[in-house]
């Protein structure tokens, strides 16, 4: 069956953007430029600072970004140059996906006074929605 | 080890004996006069009543016991170590809010105010924010936060050391009656002192101020502190 028939829209694919979930390199977006096995591809990601590796699908998500036109065991240059070509990373850092991990990485380094403010700030929300919709009921 | 060359590692070559004698320091003149201890009178004298019993009596000072010890006991080594301040733990520096985790206070956040000698944390509320008033802590029962107060306005007395906040020492024995109750009734509370208060107001009133410079620092140190469901204190950023 070819990927046209299937149901999944992410295949583990040359020019597959994935996201690593583990090691150094963890949090990190990487092309795949080879596959190598069922267990392992190349990644690169010369744009984010991954170095070319070979890494185990355990340890990487599919994500729906993909580079058109890689070549098979295309070099770290070559990568290079498409991504920029197809601004992958302004692409990814765009995607909700991008921004609730980076909120989530925020939420989780502030300090007990700035968890605090974020408290107040939530109370004061939910005191307007509160008083909008009460406001809304009754004209 | 100088005159005493190592034959092998932590072996010299003499005695401990044998660099003493060669060192000679007990030649070279003291330069200190150790003070006479003054030696106590080995029998006073005692007027005795009674007619046949001459008046006076010497009496030995100390008096010798009445039985040989049947057996050695051998005295337990005299400890000539003395406690030591133990040291501030580097996240806490004065101006620092804590979080308080034990005790009638627990849960609420204070401002650190100094290390006494005993080690302990001296630490204000401040009171007419969340009603903590000045009071000492152990700091392993505190969280060090990151939020500074800048405290370098407040002025802190000797006097707030650990005998300020000692207990008055109780003169003698007294029965749990005689301590609770008086004419059949519950004792009336004892006022708070008045020098405590104003010493508590004194210390308050700058480090509220501090507080006022900076946005909700002060409703902050109202709330008090806990922990929700899935939260994990060593996983928390403080």
């Amino acid at each position: 069956m070819s990927a046209k028939d299937s149901n999944f829209k992410r295949f583990v694919e040359l020019g597959r953007v994935v996201l690593l979930k583990s090691g150094p390199s963890a949090g990190k977006i990487a092309v795949i430029a080879e596959i190598i096995d069922h267990n392992r591809a190349i990644v690169d990601g010369p744009t984010t600072g991954v170095p070319r590796q070979s890494f185990p699908y355990k340890h990487l998500t599919l994500t729906p970004l993909k580079l058109t036109g890689l070549p098979r065991a295309a070099g770290t240059g070559v990568v290079k140059k498409l991504v920029e070509k197809e601004q992958l990373t302004e692409k990814w850092e765009k995607s909700s996906w991008a921004q609730k991990r980076a909120a989530v990485e925020k939420r989780r380094s502030l300090n007990d006074f700035a968890r605090f403010g974020v408290l107040l700030a939530k109370k004061s929300r939910r005191d307007q929605v509160r008083k909008a919709v009460k406001k809304a009921k009754k004209a | 080890m100088a005159r005493s060359k190592e034959l092998v590692p932590g072996v010299g070559r003499f005695s401990r004996s044998g660099v003493f004698a060669k060192r000679a320091l007990y030649k070279g003149q003291k330069k200190t006069d150790k003070p006479a201890a003054e030696t106590p009178p080995e029998y006073i004298e005692k007027t005795i009543g009674g007619e046949k019993n001459g008046g006076k009596r010497l009496v030995p000072t100390s008096k010798a016991p009445r039985f040989y010890p049947a057996e050695d006991v051998r005295k337990p080594k005299k400890s000539r170590k003395a406690p030591q301040t133990s040291s501030l733990r580097s996240s806490i520096t004065p101006g620092t809010v804590l979080i308080l985790l034990a005790g009638r206070y627990r849960g609420k956040r204070v401002v650190f105010l100094k290390q006494l000698t005993s080690g302990l944390l001296l630490v204000t509320g401040p009171y007419k924010i969340n009603g903590v008033p000045l009071r000492r802590v152990n700091q392993a029962y505190v969280i060090a936060t990151s939020t500074r107060v800048d405290i370098s306005g407040v002025s802190l007395d000797e006097k707030f050391n650990d005998s300020y906040f000692a207990k008055p020492s109780t003169k003698g024995s007294k029965s749990a009656e005689e301590e609770f109750f008086e004419e059949g009734k519950p004792k009336a509370k004892e006022a708070f002192p008045e020098s405590k208060a104003s010493d508590q107001k004194t210390i308050d009133g700058a480090v509220i101020t501090a507080i006022k410079g900076t946005e909700n620092l002060g409703k902050y140190l109202k709330a008090s502190w806990g922990l929700s469901k899935g939260q994990f204190p060593h996983q928390l950023v403080f």
